[in-house]
Parts: C-alpha cells; sequence; structure tokens
C-alpha cells in the first residue's frame, strides 16, 4: 500500500509550475473538472493537481518529483477508457499527455511509424494512407482515443483475429519509469534481446511506465475489402456458421456478430438495411487482394447458405460496404436511443460456448428485469453485452454493475476472460478475484514492484489488493449461502 | 500429469530448500543458445511433460504441455489443414514447444505471422517458490492482469518453469509458391521491402548466396496471379528450400561450432557489410553474420540500424552472448526476475551473467 504524500497540493504545484507553463498547472476545481473520470462516467474523482507537460523531460521530472514525494500518478490520454483505468486519484497527479500529438515520421520503405502518445489512432491510418499502408488495430473508439492509451490497455477492435491487437503492432515504446528514468523497450526490429518487457507493459493499463513514445508497424492497404451480410433465425446457428468458415480455412478481416435487439436498434438508427426479423446478425469481412477476395467471397457465401442463413446481401462497392457497417458501428449509440443508460461491458469467451453463454446471459436478464443487447466481436469471441438501465432510478446501476458481474463470472466459468480489450480499471477489479487466486495477484503485485516498488503508478486499478480478495471472496460467499438458504426456504 | 506436476513442484521446493540450483531442459536441441549452462545446476526435466491438453480447431487455439514436440504439434494441427503459423525452427526431432516460447523462436513467416510470442495466449508456470500459477488464458482477447505468458519468450527460463502453454494456430494456406531471382545484397534490402509494402499474400522474403527469394502464399488464385505480375522465376523446390531455412540446415548455417551472429534491426536499415557471410530473412529485419568479431564491435552498429545483435551459437559463450542492457533496464530485469525467482532457482546466468 502506498504511503501518503509528502507534499501538499500548494507545494507540488509550485514544484511543477517551475518548468512546466503555469497555465498548464491545474489546481482549481472548476478546471479539474474534465478530468474526474474517463469513459466510464459512473466512477468519478477529483485529482488534486492536473499537468499537461509538453516535453518528455518535463514528464520526467514530473515523474521524478512524485516520486520522490510519493505522489501517485495517473497518466491520461483521451479519457476514452471505458473501466474507469484513467479515473484519477484524489491524492494523486493526472499527468495528461494531450500536447504529446505529433506523429514523428513515417518511414514507407519499413512500414513504421514514430508517434508521440497523444496521436489519435484514425491519424496514424490517415497520415499512412498515402503511402498504401495503415495501422492494423482498430478500437470502436479509433476517432478519439491515442496509441498511448492504445498501449496501455492492449486494444483492439474489429481486425484483431487477422491482424492482432496493439501488442502485436508495437514494435517499440519510450517509457518514464516511476523512478523518472527514460528507458526504451523493444526497437526497430521485430523482437529484442532478453526479457520482453514491452509485451509486459503493454496492456498494463498505466501501472508500470509512462509511454512518452512509441513505434507502430504499419500494414499494407488490402486491394480489397467486400462484407458478407447473413441473418440466421437463431444464435446458435449463427454460431455455427462463424466456426464453419474459420473451419474452412478463412480467415475474415472482421467477423461480427448482433442479436436481435441490437440488430433492430441498429436498423433503426442508421437504416442500414438490415434483416429485422432475424435473430442474429453476421458481418464477415473477406479482405485481400482481387482475387483472394473474390474466391473466399464465394466460398463463404455458400457456408452461409447451407448453414441456415436466412438471408445473405454482399457488399458491391465500397459505399454498400460502408453501409452495412454503419449499423454495427453506431450500435451503441443506437442502444442508447432505445434506453436512458446503457453499461458496456467486456467479456471474452471460446467461441464454442457462444450459444450456451446467450442463453444464460438470457435468464439473468430476466432475473433482474433489465434488457441486454449483444454486439460482439464473434471472430474472437469477445462478447460486449449492452445492459440497458434508468440511471435516474433509484437502485438501477447498481443493479445493471451485479448484472454486469454475473456476465463477467460467466465468461470465467467457461473459460474465457473479464476483459477482452476493456482493461480492468477500478470497474472489473472484484471479478480479478474470480479469474485469478491469491498465488497469481501476488505474482502480479511482485511484477508491479519490480516496476514501481513505491506503488505510485495509478493505485487502486488493475490488481486488487489480497485484502480486498478475501473481503469480496467471503461476501461473494456469505451472498451465495443466503441464496441457496432463500432457495431451500421459499 | 497432476502427478508430474507435482513432481517438478517437488523438484523446485527441494532445490529451494537445499540451495541447489535448476537447469531447465526439455528436448535439450537448444542447449547451444544462451550462456553456458551452470554446470553445477540440476537438470529439471520436461521432456516427459508432454500431451495436448485442448485443441478446438474452430477456435484456432491449442493448449498443450510445454514439453511436447513441435513434431506432435505440426502432426495434430495437419490433420485438421492448421500449423503454427510462426513456422518454428525444429534443431530436432526432440524441439519442444516450451524451449521455443523461452528462447523466442520464430521462422521465416514471422513479419507476416507474428512471432511465437505474439501466438501465445496463455501459459501455466511454476515459479520459484514452486507455485504453479496460471496467465492470460485460451481466448485470442485477453487483458486482465499483466502479460506474464508474452513475458516469457525469450527470458530463457530465467523466470520459472513453463508447464503449459495456449497459442493460437491457423489454417495452412491452400497454395504456396517461391520466386527466385539474383540481387546484391543492397539492392535486396529495398527490393524485399517494396514488395513487402504491396497488398499481395507475401510470407517469406529472404536473401542469400546472391539470390532473393519471396514466397507467396494463400489463395491459389491470388498466389497464381502476384506470381505472374511481379519478376522472378518459379523455383521448382521452393518448399524445402524455406525448410531448410527455417530449421537452420541451409547451408549457410553449415559449420555449427563458428560463431553466428544475429542482428535483430530495422527491416530496410543500412548495416555495414563486415567481411564473413551473410544471409538476410524477414524481409531484412533478421541478418546473420557468419565470421569472427567481438560483441562489443557488433552492438554500435546494431544499435545505428535500429536494432540488436546476438551471438546465436558458436563462439566464447562463457561471457555475455546477447546485446548488452542499459543500466535502468538490468535495474528492472533484475527485480523481474527477483519477483518469479526470488532464490534465482532457474537457469542462473543463461541470459546474462548478471542474472
Amino acid at each position: 500500500m502506498m504511503a501518503k504524500s509528502k507534499a501538499s497540493k500548494a507545494q507540488l504545484a509550485e514544484l511543477f509550475r517551475s518548468f512546466i507553463d503555469p497555465e498548464f498547472v491545474i489546481t482549481d476545481e472548476e478546471t479539474l473538472k474534465p478530468y474526474e473520470c474517463d469513459g466510464l462516467a459512473m466512477y468519478r474523482q477529483l485529482p488534486l493537481i492536473v499537468v499537461l507537460p509538453e516535453t518528455v523531460e518535463q514528464v520526467q521530472r514530473v515523474m521524478r518529483i512524485c516520486h520522490e514525494h510519493e505522489v501517485p500518478v495517473v497518466a491520461r490520454g483521451a479519457g476514452t477508457g471505458l473501466s474507469a483505468g484513467a479515473m484519477p486519484h484524489k491524492e494523486g497527479v493526472v499527468l495528461s499527455l494531450a500536447k504529446f500529438d505529433r506523429i514523428l515520421g513515417i518511414d514507407p520503405l519499413s512500414r513504421t511509424a514514430r508517434l508521440q502518445p497523444g496521436v489519435r489512432n484514425l491519424a496514424i491510418s490517415e497520415q499512412a494512407a498515402p503511402y498504401g499502408l495503415y495501422y492494423g488495430p482498430d478500437p470502436s473508439s479509433q476517432i478519439a482515443c491515442t496509441i498511448g492509451g492504445n498501449v496501455a490497455e492492449n486494444a483492439g477492435g474489429v481486425h484483431c483475429l487477422k491482424y492482432g491487437l496493439t501488442v502485436n503492432n508495437l514494435l517499440s515504446a519510450e517509457v518514464i519509469t516511476a523512478e523518472g528514468e527514460r528507458v526504451t523497450l523493444g526497437s526497430d526490429g521485430l523482437d529484442s534481446c532478453g526479457m520482453d518487457l514491452l509485451a509486459l507493459l503493454t496492456g498494463s493499463e498505466g501501472l508500470l511506465g509512462v509511454v512518452t513514445e512509441v513505434t507502430v508497424k504499419l500494414l499494407p492497404i488490402p486491394e480489397v475489402a467486400r462484407v458478407i451480410m447473413a441473418g440466421f433465425a437463431s444464435i446458435e446457428k449463427a454460431g455455427d456458421a462463424v466456426g464453419g468458415v474459420i473451419n474452412h480455412g478463412i480467415i475474415p478481416g472482421g467477423l461480427e456478430m448482433m442479436d436481435s435487439p441490437a440488430i433492430i436498434a441498429a436498423d433503426d438508427f442508421c437504416g442500414a438495411g438490415y434483416p429485422r426479423e432475424a435473430k442474429a446478425l453476421l458481418l464477415c469481412e473477406i479482405d485481400g487482394t482481387e482475387e483472394e477476395v473474390s474466391e473466399h467471397i464465394a466460398e463463404a457465401e455458400a457456408l452461409f447458405r447451407e448453414l441456415g442463413a436466412t438471408s445473405i446481401r454482399t457488399s458491391k462497392n465500397e459505399q454498400e460496404r460502408a453501409l452495412l457497417w454503419k449499423g454495427r458501428k453506431s450500435a451503441f449509440p443506437a442502444v442508447g436511443r432505445i434506453s436512458p443508460d446503457y453499461y458496456c461491458m467486456d467479456g471474452t469467451i471460446p467461441r464454442r460456448y457462444l450459444a450456451k453463454v446467450l442463453v444464460e446471459m438470457e435468464q439473468v436478464s430476466k432475473e433482474f428485469g433489465l434488457l441486454v443487447a449483444n454486439v460482439f466481436h464473434a471472430g474472437d469471441g469477445n462478447l460486449h453485452p449492452l445492459i440497458l438501465f434508468d440511471a435516474n432510478v433509484p437502485g438501477e446501476f447498481e443493479k445493471a454493475e451485479a448484472f454486469g458481474s454475473k456476465i463477467l463470472e460467466l465468461c470465467v466459468a467457461v473459460g474465457g476472460c473479464i476483459t477482452g480489450e476493456h482493461g480492468v480499471g477500478v470497474e472489473k477489479i472484484r471479478q480479478m478475484a474470480v479469474q485469478f487466486n491469491e498465488q497469481e495477484l501476488q505474482q502480479f503485485h511482485n511484477v508491479k514492484a519490480a516496476f514501481d516498488p513505491q506503488g505510485i503508478l495509478n493505485p487502486g486499478k488493475g490488481v486488487p489488493t489480497l485484502k480486498f480478495c478475501q473481503e469480496y471472496r467471503s461476501l461473494e460467499h456469505k451472498q451465495h449461502r443466503h441464496e441457496q438458504q432463500g432457495a431451500h426456504h421459499g | 500429469m497432476a502427478e508430474q506436476i507435482n513432481l517438478l513442484q517437488e523438484q523446485v521446493q527441494h532445490a529451494r530448500s537445499n540451495s541447489r540450483r535448476l537447469n531447465i531442459v526439455g528436448g535439450g536441441t537448444k542447449a547451444f543458445m544462451g550462456r553456458t549452462a551452470d554446470p553445477d545446476a540440476d537438470k529439471l526435466s520436461l521432456a516427459g511433460h508432454t500431451g495436448i491438453v485442448e485443441y478446438h480447431p474452430v477456435e484456432l487455439v491449442l493448449t498443450v504441455r510445454a514439453g511436447t514436440t513441435l513434431k506432435e504439434i505440426e502432426a495434430v494441427l495437419a490433420e485438421q489443414g492448421q500449423c503454427l503459423h510462426f513456422e518454428p525452427p525444429r534443431f530436432g526431432e526432440a524441439s519442444t514447444i516450451g524451449g521455443t516460447l523461452a528462447c523466442n523462436l520464430s521462422g521465416p513467416a514471422r513479419p507476416w505471422a507474428g512471432s511465437v510470442r505474439d501466438q501465445v495466449l496463455g501459459i501455466r508456470l511454476l515459479n520459484g517458490k514452486g507455485e504453479h500459477l496460471r496467465f492470460g488464458g485460451q481466448v485470442m482477447k485477453n487483458v486482465a492482469g499483466y502479460d506474464v505468458s508474452r513475458l516469457q519468450a525469450g527470458a530463457m527460463g530465467t523466470l520459472g518453469v513453463i508447464t503449459e502453454i495456449s497459442m493460437k494456430v491457423m489454417p495452412k494456406p491452400a497454395a504456396t509458391l517461391t520466386l527466385v531471382q539474383d540481387m546484391a545484397m543492397e539492392e535486396a534490402v529495398r527490393y524485399m521491402n517494396r514488395r513487402a509494402g504491396e497488398p499481395k499474400p507475401v510470407t517469406g522474403a529472404c536473401w542469400v548466396d546472391g539470390k532473393v527469394y519471396l514466397r507467396l502464399s494463400g489463395a491459389r488464385s491470388a498466389v497464381e496471379a502476384t506470381a505472374e505480375k511481379w519478376q522472378g522465376s518459379v523455383m521448382g523446390d521452393g518448399e524445402q528450400c524455406w525448410r531448410q531455412i527455417q530449421d537452420m540446415k541451409h547451408n549457410f548455417f553449415g559449420d555449427k561450432n563458428a560463431p553466428l551472429w544475429r542482428f535483430s534491426v530495422g527491416s530496410a536499415a543500412n548495416l555495414p557489410v563486415l567481411d564473413g557471410q551473410w544471409m538476410m530473412d524477414w524481409a531484412g529485419a533478421q541478418r546473420w553474420y557468419r565470421g569472427q568479431a567481438a560483441l562489443s564491435d557488433l552492438e554500435p552498429m546494431a544499435q545505428a540500424a535500429g536494432g540488436q545483435v546476438s551471438l546465436f551459437s558458436g563462439g566464447d559463450r562463457t561471457g555475455e552472448v546477447i546485446h548488452s542492457q542499459p543500466e535502468a533496464l538490468k535495474v528492472i530485469q533484475r527485480r523481474v526476475k527477483q519477483s518469479f525467482d526470488p532464490d534465482r532457482l532457474f537457469n542462473p546466468g543463461r541470459l546474462y551473467s548478471w542474472l
């Protein structure tokens, strides 16, 4: 556990103002307000101070000061995270990297881009496009989220099955350690000697270091991409179709599924022409050379028909492809229109349990009296159930949260994981005790201590303390016993 | 198999209580790599810890015990038309998957298919306290906790005993074809990188003996159309040639005792051409140099090319054999080692003299 800060707010602010433009050392409540949460607005906390350094040397000095005075530091990009991973610490500093937004260089021949951490994900592909290149990982928030945050969360997206996650598309990262050392993990080569600290850093949710520069791989833009939209009369049939395509040896560039509530909400929202009567919809994108795409599209269409698709439509041109994707990409706001609030979960399961998990989820939905719409990355088993609720109804958010916990535990029970791409943050810290035992959690703590002996980087996130886990497990146990007794007696 | 884990666990605990050190050995085919193993250490053998734990071809995920041979894995996958996409080098029949991960070894497809590290989804590991821990999982996306699984790639067993690995597998390409043409080394660097930047089904690009080889794999129509468009003659025994490169059985790797240096650098980087023999793989990102040199002389060259160098095989293996580390990273790696293996039981000094 971290000791209490050895410096006051005023002292810290003065120290920071000695080398950062005073305008970018924020201490007043009104200006601190926009930093109190990330994309998961249910969790809020005002920080002590926000700083917006402009150079790597300044970041280094901020870290040295915080290390010396044992002040918590929460690094922050665009704040689009969905697990409260960038929620501030009330006695800590928010280190915003918003000013580090430059693309430092694109090398078309070696197909790499050097980036500051505040560069938006989509901007990388936009800048690389004139060279016929793009950046693979495409989280749904790519228009706003930054590459530094992508590294912290090991962000994924629609392309992951074929093109991998952030960790697979990263060559190196320059990092400022908790002690203020400037180090480079990885290199321009495809691997480096010794322990793979770059892999360890990726997805570590800002608990191991502050990223100040990254070099990423770029990929050639495929010659052509076409998408098949296939409607099915049941989730099981759609699930079989996913397996069918993969078993056939085709790895789609994107393979997404939506359930009935999501299909209708998305179609209402943008008129994509989705089959509204379908119980499940697959969007299967094939990309590659002209020849490959023609060959695979024909094979996949035939397979879907064979496996019981009730409707099939394949994009003829880029406009139609964009329209078919539009519904999927706007599914979240579309669901937002049919419910005052929604809570987006993120869990991963082995694909073969898709139908089982969805059926059980429907059961839990009835128990809680809350509707759920499902949009997910069928290719890699990453579910995004959207739990619909009304925050104005007292107790409903808590109900939604409890429902979400059940879903995550269901994912773990079938061999999956409590988070596929959103991170643990504060939101899922309790479920870490479901996925990992105490020895494993202790090992995580030991790894953390290797990078951050004082525990100043993003404390309270990612890995729960063992004491917390024991309390949580004991609470769960009591609840479980109580439920069982209730069932017995009544 | 639980019994085997118990035996391994007992061995670790015995070593711990008796201040012994352990030399982790799978098939023993990679003994030549890293620094010379501690002669006083006891052998901890994974050779009997074999077998497929779970394999669902539709999931594209294989879970296997660490001592399982690549040969067995490849045979099981082939029955389902699948493969290890990263094309692990097979240094002998006994080469295991655990050793492949610990040494971070990947073959010619690496720039396109990813490395062994990239394919790993989860592991089970015995740490220095003898605790059998599970990290990661069997799903493609898993960001809960630190990525301890991928951390093992290249750690050469210094952090613990990998007992089980879950990894992504992929369908075998429907068709493969190799194009070959004469080319000087400098031109070949540019050529391979230019080709790799085109949206065509390239899965191999290497240069050896004055010839550049490009491998195309994927849908038959795409492979044939690309071959027709690009220059070069189609090689009859292409697959054989790539297998030799993958397993390092190509003539270039002939003399096993002569020093073989490996440069992992920016793929299009300029690297001074020293006297000796050269070979380039991974479109230029992996360069092999056969010749007498000192690590300290090669390091600045590698660094200028954006990467690192190591003495892959042969030469003096009692000194340092891999690129030196800056002090701050040494500190972190020592602490990471300490966090997994507080009594320094596993493969002491195999990676660096100071670890």
